[in-house]
Formats: C-alpha cells, sequence, structure tokens
C-alpha cells in the first residue's frame, strides 16, 4: 500500500531532479558558447560585425597556423595508422608475448605529463631539426606519441571484434600474399575502428597547445593565444570555430561502427584516459 | 638412425621457427623506433637532467631544488588547485553522469553529452580559456550583464587571471572528464540489484546507501584520483589564463624552460619534471589498485 504511495512520488521528485542536474548542465555548456558568439561579432559602438570572423581566414598569423594545423593533422593520422596498425596485427599474429609491453608503451603517454615530454624532448628536437630543417611538420613524430593511447584503444576495440587468426589463415590458404592480406582482407573490415583513430588523432593535434609553443611552433592553439593579446574578438572567434569542429568530430565519432560482432564500443570508454581495459574485457574477478 | 634424423628435422625446423620470429620481431622496429626516440628517451633525458651531474655522476643536488621555498609553493599550490577542482569536478561530474546514465548508450542525449565532454576535458585548452575571457573576463559578456544589474563580478580585484580563475576554469575541464570516467562504472550497476532491494521491501534511499554508494565508491575514489593527476598535469589552460607569474609547477616548467640562458634552469624542468612524473605516478598508481577492487563488481 504505502509503496504505490512512494514509488510515484519519488518518480516525480527523481524527475524533478534529473531535469534540473541536465538544466544547469546544459546552462553551463551553453552560456560561455553564446557568449564567445556574442563576444566575438560586437562592435565597440553596440553594433554587430562578422569582421572577427572574416579575418579567420585573411589574418596572415592565423590563417597559416590554421594551415599548418590541419596538415600537420592529417599528417600524424597516417603516420599513427600506418606504423600502429601493422605492429598490432604483427603482435595479434605472430608475438603474442609483446601484446602487453605494446599496450603498455601505447598507453604510458596518459601517464606523462605533456609538459614532462617537452623537457625531454627539447634536445632530440635539436636533432631533429638539424636533420630536417625546421618545419612545425616536424611536431608529427611527438603529435603520433602523445595519440597512441586513444589509437591504440580505437583499434584494439575494432580488432576485438574481429576473428583475426580465421580470416588470415582463409586469405594465406587461398593464396593472397601479405600486403593483400593486409591491405584487402583486414583493412576493409577496420574501416571503423580506423575512421576512430583518425578522428582521435586529428582532435588531438588540432589542440594540442603545451609542446608546439615550449618548442617554439605556431600551430593554430599558439596563434590563438598569441593573437589574444592584440584582437580578443578574433581569438574568441577562432576559439569558439576550434571548440564546434572538435564537438562535430567527436559527435561523428560516436556514430562510427567499431568492430564487427559486438556492439559499438562505447564512445566514453575510448574517449576514457583511465589505463585500464575498458569494461567488458576486464580480468575475470 | 630415424629417431636422429627426427631429431635432427625438429632441430632445424626449430631454429626456422626461431628466424621466422626473428624476422615477425623485425616487424616492430619502426614503431619501436617512433616510441623510442620520442618518449623512452625523453623521460631518460628528463631523468638524468635531473639525477646527473654536468659530468654524468649520479648526484641529489639537482632534487634539493624541490626545497626551495619557491618550487615548494608551487608544489603546495599545484595540490591545492587538484584537489579543490578533483574534489568539485567528482561531486558534480558525477550527478551528471547519474542523470545521463539513465539514458540508452545511443540515445541522442548521451552521444551529445559524451562528445561535449570530450571536447572539453580532453581537446578544449586555450580556447577554454578564451571562452572565460568572453564570458566573464573584464569585458565579457556576462560580466557586462551582471554589470547592468549592479552586480561587479571584479569588486576585489581582478581574480580570473590568478588561481580563482585557474580553479574556475580546471573545473570547467574536471566535470566532463568526470563524465566520461564514471560513464562506464555507471553502466555496470545491473538494473537487478535495484529490482532486487525494491522486492526486498528496501526503499530508493536504503539502496542508494546501501547498494550503490559500496558497490560505486571504488570506481568514485579511482576517479577522483584520475582527476587529480589530470589537473596536476595541466598546462594549456593555465598557460593561456597566465600570461606571467608562475604559480603552479607546470608553469614554473614554462619560466624555467624559456629562460634557458641560465646555467642551470634547464636542470631546474627536469627537476620539476621528475618531481610531477613521480607525484603523478604515486597517484595513477593508486588509481590502478582501486580499479582492480572496482572491476570485481562492475563488468
Amino acid at each position: 500500500m504505502s509503496r504505490h504511495h512512494t514509488g510515484p512520488r519519488a518518480g516525480a521528485g527523481a524527475r524533478t531532479i534529473r531535469w534540473t542536474v541536465l538544466g544547469v548542465a546544459a546552462a553551463a555548456a551553453l552560456v560561455p558558447l553564446l557568449a564567445m558568439l556574442d563576444f566575438s561579432t560586437r562592435t565597440p559602438t553596440g553594433g554587430r560585425s562578422g569582421q572577427a570572423w572574416s579575418s579567420l581566414a585573411t589574418d596572415p598569423d592565423l590563417s597559416a597556423a590554421i594551415l599548418v594545423s590541419l596538415q600537420l593533422a592529417l599528417l600524424t593520422a597516417v603516420v599513427v595508422v600506418a606504423l600502429l596498425l601493422p605492429t598490432m596485427l604483427l603482435v595479434a599474429l605472430r608475438l603474442s608475448w609483446a601484446r602487453q609491453p605494446l599496450e603498455l608503451v601505447c598507453l604510458l603517454p596518459l601517464a606523462v605529463p605533456a609538459v614532462v615530454v617537452v623537457v625531454g624532448v627539447a634536445p632530440v628536437y635539436a636533432w631533429v631539426v638539424h636533420l630536417l630543417g625546421s618545419s612545425p611538420l616536424n611536431l608529427v613524430f611527438v603529435y603520433a606519441v602523445l595519440a597512441l593511447p586513444y589509437a591504440h584503444r580505437a583499434l584494439a576495440a575494432g580488432l576485438g571484434g574481429l576473428d583475426l587468426r580465421t580470416l588470415v589463415e582463409a586469405a594465406r590458404s587461398l593464396g593472397a600474399r601479405w600486403p593483400d592480406v593486409v591491405l584487402k582482407v583486414v583493412l576493409p573490415n577496420l574501416t571503423g575502428a580506423v575512421a576512430s583513430t583518425v578522428v582521435l588523432v586529428v582532435a588531438v593535434v588540432l589542440g594540442e597547445f603545451t609542446v608546439a609553443s615550449l618548442l617554439g611552433y605556431d600551430t593554430l592553439p599558439v596563434a590563438i593565444n598569441l593573437v589574444g593579446k592584440r584582437d580578443a574578438e578574433l581569438s574568441v572567434a577562432a576559439s569558439l570555430a576550434s571548440l564546434v569542429l572538435a564537438f562535430v568530430l567527436l559527435l561523428g565519432l560516436s556514430l562510427l561502427p567499431v568492430g564487427r560482432r559486438r556492439r559499438a564500443a562505447p564512445a566514453a570508454a575510448v574517449l576514457s584516459p583511465t589505463p585500464a581495459a575498458p569494461p567488458g574485457t576486464g580480468a575475470p574477478s | 638412425m630415424t629417431a636422429l634424423a627426427a631429431g635432427r628435422r625438429t632441430a632445424s625446423r626449430s631454429s626456422g621457427r626461431l628466424a621466422s620470429e626473428v624476422t615477425a620481431a623485425a616487424g616492430l622496429l619502426p614503431f619501436g623506433a617512433l616510441v623510442v626516440l620520442f618518449l623512452l628517451i625523453p623521460l631518460g633525458v628528463v631523468f638524468a637532467g635531473a639525477l646527473l651531474d654536468e659530468s654524468g655522476r649520479p648526484t641529489l643536488g639537482g632534487l634539493a631544488a624541490l626545497g626551495d621555498p619557491v618550487v615548494r609553493s608551487a608544489f603546495a599550490r599545484s595540490f591545492e588547485l587538484s584537489a579543490i577542482t578533483a574534489a568539485v569536478g567528482a561531486v558534480l561530474g558525477a550527478a551528471v553522469a547519474t542523470v545521463v546514465a539513465g539514458s540508452s548508450p545511443t540515445s541522442a542525449l548521451r552521444r551529445v553529452v559524451v562528445a561535449a565532454c570530450g571536447v572539453l576535458s580532453q581537446f578544449a585548452g586555450v580556447p577554454l580559456a578564451f571562452a572565460l575571457v568572453a564570458t566573464i573576463g573584464l569585458s565579457g559578456v556576462v560580466t557586462q550583464l551582471l554589470g547592468g544589474a549592479g552586480v561587479d563580478l571584479y569588486a576585489s580585484g581582478v581574480w580570473l587571471f590568478d588561481t580563482p580563475g585557474l580553479v574556475l576554469a580546471y573545473t570547467c575541464f574536471q566535470v566532463p572528464l568526470m563524465v566520461i570516467v564514471f560513464l562506464p562504472a555507471l553502466d555496470g550497476v545491473r538494473p537487478a540489484w535495484r529490482e532486487a532491494s525494491l522486492t526486498l521491501g528496501g526503499t530508493r534511499w536504503q539502496h542508494f546507501r546501501l547498494v550503490s554508494v559500496p558497490v560505486l565508491a571504488p570506481a568514485f575514489t579511482g576517479a577522483l584520483l584520475l582527476l587529480f593527476a589530470n589537473a596536476l598535469s595541466a598546462y594549456a589552460t593555465a598557460a593561456a589564463l597566465v600570461s606571467q607569474g608562475s604559480s603552479i609547477v607546470p608553469l614554473q616548467i614554462r619560466r624555467a624552460l624559456s629562460s634557458d640562458v641560465l646555467v642551470g634552469q634547464q636542470d631546474l624542468a627536469s627537476t620539476l619534471a621528475v618531481g610531477m612524473v613521480l607525484v603523478v605516478a604515486v597517484v595513477m598508481g593508486a588509481q590502478a589498485l582501486v580499479q582492480r577492487r572496482t572491476a570485481r563488481w562492475l563488468r
């Protein structure tokens, strides 16, 4: 009897709390976005102007930095996939002893603050500049390392959903050569995982500030910070644009299927910086 | 005779297998080179810079810098900032995660929240600082709206570009990080437990206090530690917000790196970096231990 009374009332209370929390969270996220839009389009006289937004493409510092960051993002994505995917396939098929060390190494950048990496990588970059010249694209190496945790998890989720050994043995016994096995058999089964990896790497590279700024390369976040000292409206416009771009990228990520048999890996698990296996793959207790 | 031949055959087969194993392992070289050159050697450089003197002999002289009052107060302020924002972030983030966990993993609400939290917690950095400037900076939109209503945000001084500003900015990425870290734990809570406690006549409050809290406590503690380590390591937002001064450890590293004309400053950067690595390692180690407890119930 009493349960009949408390049931609906508690439900209504819970619903109120639920909507209050959601409302506050939405306001906390949306008010700054609207403020940025307002800030970047207002004029000193109280009117509206698209000046800051059109300067995104014309301001020499910013447009150069945007170009650098986009090139760097694509280059890093290619390097990460080209180095990590074959390595993970090799380990899965031939070198099972290397499985855990590989995972450990890939997750290590999560435990080392980027500002610490800079301190140690600065002397290495003196050599890189000596050998390759001082292009900002040199950052691809250290960015590939910083993106490893995300890339490894996305690719591992994809590989976990495949019966890799059967697939490869079938292809080999039908006479496929190794390059064909990788490019024509395995890769088409991993498109979702590879696309997730690319999205995550691009997000990491477009947002990275610490290493670029301390090594003295003008990428997009570095330029946003510098421009802010002379033209706050322009920096706010660029900031809003890059936040929206990152949001669109990650929203797209959550729609990508990863792995064929299992349900898509929850985006939260891929994004989480916890250096532990996502739920479902943990060791039995 | 046949046994001998068979033995020889296995021997040659196993040496063939060894050879092919070595060839396979050689395939690890390109990736290994990247990791060694740009992760392991840099870490070695940091430790060498802090623990070796100019002639390459081990010394604890560098570590003496950790006892310097300026450095000590930077660590104290970093700890304080990390502890406050981890606690606030964990509580508020857990509340948001609990609300979102009620919806299915493929719902639009869940996708939008996770994407937004991913952006804010891990890829925002500098844009986050400018979001704060545009909202509650000196000429920010909300500052002006409140000013029109007679409320002066900066009546007691400009706090945004100092420690209170850092607390606010860090909270802006700690709450979303908590949502991302805590959601998988909440997903592990089975509806059957709730049904069981309600069937047995328990109230919602009893279910919360006697089932949810004990089951989720390790995950919550782990997330709290992770948030602490995250705040300690963060650099971009602080660097963009605080252009001068070096109140916290990452900003002290910036100063040590950018004034490397001074003899010994590079070593100061390494020493600070080692101090940071050690603290983060201890916190992450504790987090891993807690994580193991979490796995007992939430799989």
